[in-house]
């Protein structure tokens, strides 16, 4: 149940095989040349608007995935490039989504912050703060009506917890036994308001013992603390219907978003190069590597198919059209069948 | 045909809706040990059971977020506001998640929602608990809005609602759970959503009124009538999307044009129609629009300034006789 510290590193041995040590690595190196070629296309005026990078935080998307079955649902906030990425979807729309092109993931029409994903079951892309939390509560209730053994898996940060919904969605969630992984994503700053500013009580994984949830906070710059935490959750959620509350502690690299560059007048340069230092996907390569599950050849190999797959996604991306004018008004409402 | 209450019509159609689809499941707060704050659930959770009739605690914004979830998935939820002043606690989940999750998702994953309850003045609860409540949801794109006016069209709207593939916002009113009239006890009929009705037939001016100011607005075309006015009356039942045909068809008819609402006026339901009136039958008015409104101030407690605050009958008749050029016969 509940634990007093954050969950250790995995041992020795890593406890995974080496076909899942390889896909760890895969997916983490996806997310960050994802956005890397995002930032880049940003800067070039192809993406518009706000564009939330998670570089530094890849290992949760990558780590919590890993446990989840392709029927799971995940639903996230507006820093989802990753979470929908590793989910399952096509790059090369998730990426023509970010361009408001024809082909992304929403047509253009949603854009970096709203990313959904049907054929994956991903759940969107949110970007009221709190707001799909008990969404996903209302995805774990839908499960339990029909009897299924499906869990949802819902990501925010901790920049949620100071909002009602966060505790109305918790309180639902424990109240009626729902199968919901409560994913808070623990970057410390909400935007530029660092958790103690926020949070009379700022361990974050106390407030699901509030409401009866098996709680824990794990590191969250190790994608296989990140994992185990994730499985027991799931299973949990899939064999009893209860919710699991799991405080990934991260770090958020880059700025807020692409308006917030730097993001150093709320945090010193100091401390966002020693985090630097505790980078998720140089730690695990290491670590796989010493542990003889990825060799120098895999990861010069994945490195290359992530460059490749990606530098094709951009160039779907920008060869897609933009939508015609007559989208303006479809989707709206839905024909009756 | 039968004759029953608008309680009752609303209480069928969640019965015969729930028992025709499997996913319909009905969630608020009191809606079942309590049998609903004004009993519109009345018996739902002994014949239905506790997984289809779910009793909430108090988090509107939690609930409804539950229930936006849960359609989004599949289900097809009818949320219960115990009064639509409480929606407002819920109106990002509404409006933000409800409302645009179809467009934002490029049209994979549709909303299928009732948010229903009472709304619109009643009596004596004062400002918090007494006002029109149509216009913070008529504005948004991606919800449809309904008010009915009596039992045949409560019924048959909630059944077009709960079957409707989007999110509907479904206003009733604590001042007509009582009203009698008649209604259907066919579980095949439906009002199809989006269709204005004739409630009087007249030559002379057509009025457009829904819920209580309907009611008002037939009692002042009664006494216009003594005076040879002949007054038409439209109520146009779904607020969004609009039958702008029928009420322009009445006005081209009649050429003089009344609308009546209870809220505050200023951007208000009466500030729309009389605008789409203007803009599409100005060639055929004899008179300019004129508005009945609410007055601009919030609902006060006192029965005097109570009635002050809402559209009386006199002020009905008395905006009809100005646009038929009638003032003092």
């Amino acid at each position: 149940m509940a634990q007093k510290t954050v969950s250790q590193a995995a041992k020795p041995g890593l406890g995974v095989d080496a076909e899942l040590a390889k896909r760890l690595f895969r997916d983490m190196a996806l997310i960050r040349r994802f956005e890397e070629k995002a930032a880049e296309a940003y800067a070039l005026g192809k993406i518009g608007g706000f564009l939330h990078l998670s570089i530094g935080e890849e290992a949760v998307a990558a780590g919590v995935t890993s446990a989840l079955r392709p029927d799971d649902y995940a639903i996230s906030t507006y820093r989802e490039h990753g979470h929908c990425l590793v989910k399952g979807s096509d790059p090369r729309r998730v990426m023509a989504e970010l361009f408001g092109r024809i082909d992304g993931l929403s047509k253009g029409k949603g854009g970096s912050m709203h990313l959904f994903d049907k054929s994956t079951n991903f759940l969107g892309g949110h970007a009221i703060v709190g707001a799909h939390l008990p969404l996903a509560a209302g995805v774990g209730f839908k499960i339990k009506y029909e009897e299924g053994d499906q869990v949802i898996v819902c990501y925010f940060g901790d920049g949620a917890v100071p909002e009602g919904e966060f505790h109305e969605a918790l309180n639902l969630s424990a109240l009626w036994k729902l199968p919901v992984i409560w994913l808070c994503e623990n970057n410390r700053y909400a935007m530029g308001t660092s958790l103690e500013r926020a949070l009379a009580q700022p361990e974050i994984w106390k407030f699901g013992q509030t409401y009866g949830i098996p709680s824990e906070a794990v590191d969250g710059m190790d994608v296989l603390a990140i994992r185990e935490a994730s499985v027991r959750a799931v299973e949990r959620a899939r064999r009893e219907k209860i919710p699991s509350l799991i405080e990934a502690r991260t770090y958020r690299f880059r700025g807020h978003s692409m308006r917030d560059p730097a993001g150093a007048v709320y945090r010193t340069k100091e401390e966002v190069e020693r985090e630097k230092l505790r980078d998720p996907i140089l730690l695990f390569r290491d670590r796989a590597m010493k542990a003889g599950l990825i060799t120098e050849e895999d990861v010069k190999r994945i490195e290359k198919d992530i460059n490749d797959l990606v530098d094709e996604a951009v160039a779907f991306a920008d060869a897609s059209p933009e939508p015609p004018l007559e989208e303006l008004y479809t989707d709206i409402f839905k024909e009756n069948a | 045909m039968a004759v029953m209450t608008y309680r009752e019509a609303l209480n069928l159609a969640l019965r015969e809706e729930m028992t025709r689809d499997p996913r319909v499941f009905v969630m608020g707060e009191e809606v079942g040990l309590y049998e609903g704050a004004y009993k519109v659930t009345q018996g739902l959770l002994k014949d239905f059971g506790p997984k289809r009739v779910v009793d909430t605690p108090i988090a509107e914004s939690g609930f409804t977020g539950v229930g936006i979830g849960a359609a989004m998935t599949g289900l097809r939820p009818v949320v219960e506001m115990m009064t639509f002043n409480f929606a407002l606690l819920a109106l990002d989940q509404i409006v933000n998640s409800a409302a645009k999750l179809l467009y934002m998702s490029g049209g994979q994953y549709n909303v299928p929602i009732v948010i229903r309850g009472p709304g619109g003045p009643a009596h004596q609860l004062a400002a918090q608990h007494s006002q029109s409540m149509e216009s913070y949801f008529y504005h948004v794109p991606g919800l449809k809005v309904v008010r009915p006016s009596t039992p045949m069209d409560a019924k048959g709207l909630l059944k077009s609602a709960i079957r409707d593939d989007n999110p509907v916002i479904f206003i009733e009113s604590e001042t007509l759970y009582n009203v009698r009239g008649e209604g259907s006890d066919d579980p095949d009929f439906i009002i199809p959503l989006g269709q204005a009705v004739v409630r009087r037939e007249g030559t002379d001016v057509t009025v457009i009124a829904y819920m209580g100011m309907m009611y008002r607005a037939m009692e002042a075309a009664e006494d216009l009538s003594k005076d040879g006015i002949s007054v038409e009356i439209v109520d146009p039942r779904t607020l969004r999307p609009m039958d702008t045909e029928t009420i322009i068809g009445s006005v081209r008819k009649t050429h003089r044009a009344v609308v009546v609402e209870a809220g505050a006026g200023f951007a208000g339901m009466g500030s729309e129609i009389a605008a789409f009136i203007t803009e599409q039958a100005f060639d055929d008015l004899d008179a300019p629009v004129e508005r009945v409104t609410g007055a601009s101030a919030p609902m006060p407690y006192a029965k005097n300034l109570e009635k002050a605050k809402t559209p009386t009958k006199d002020r009905i008749v008395d905006a009809i006789r100005r646009v038929c050029y009638a003032n003092g016969g």
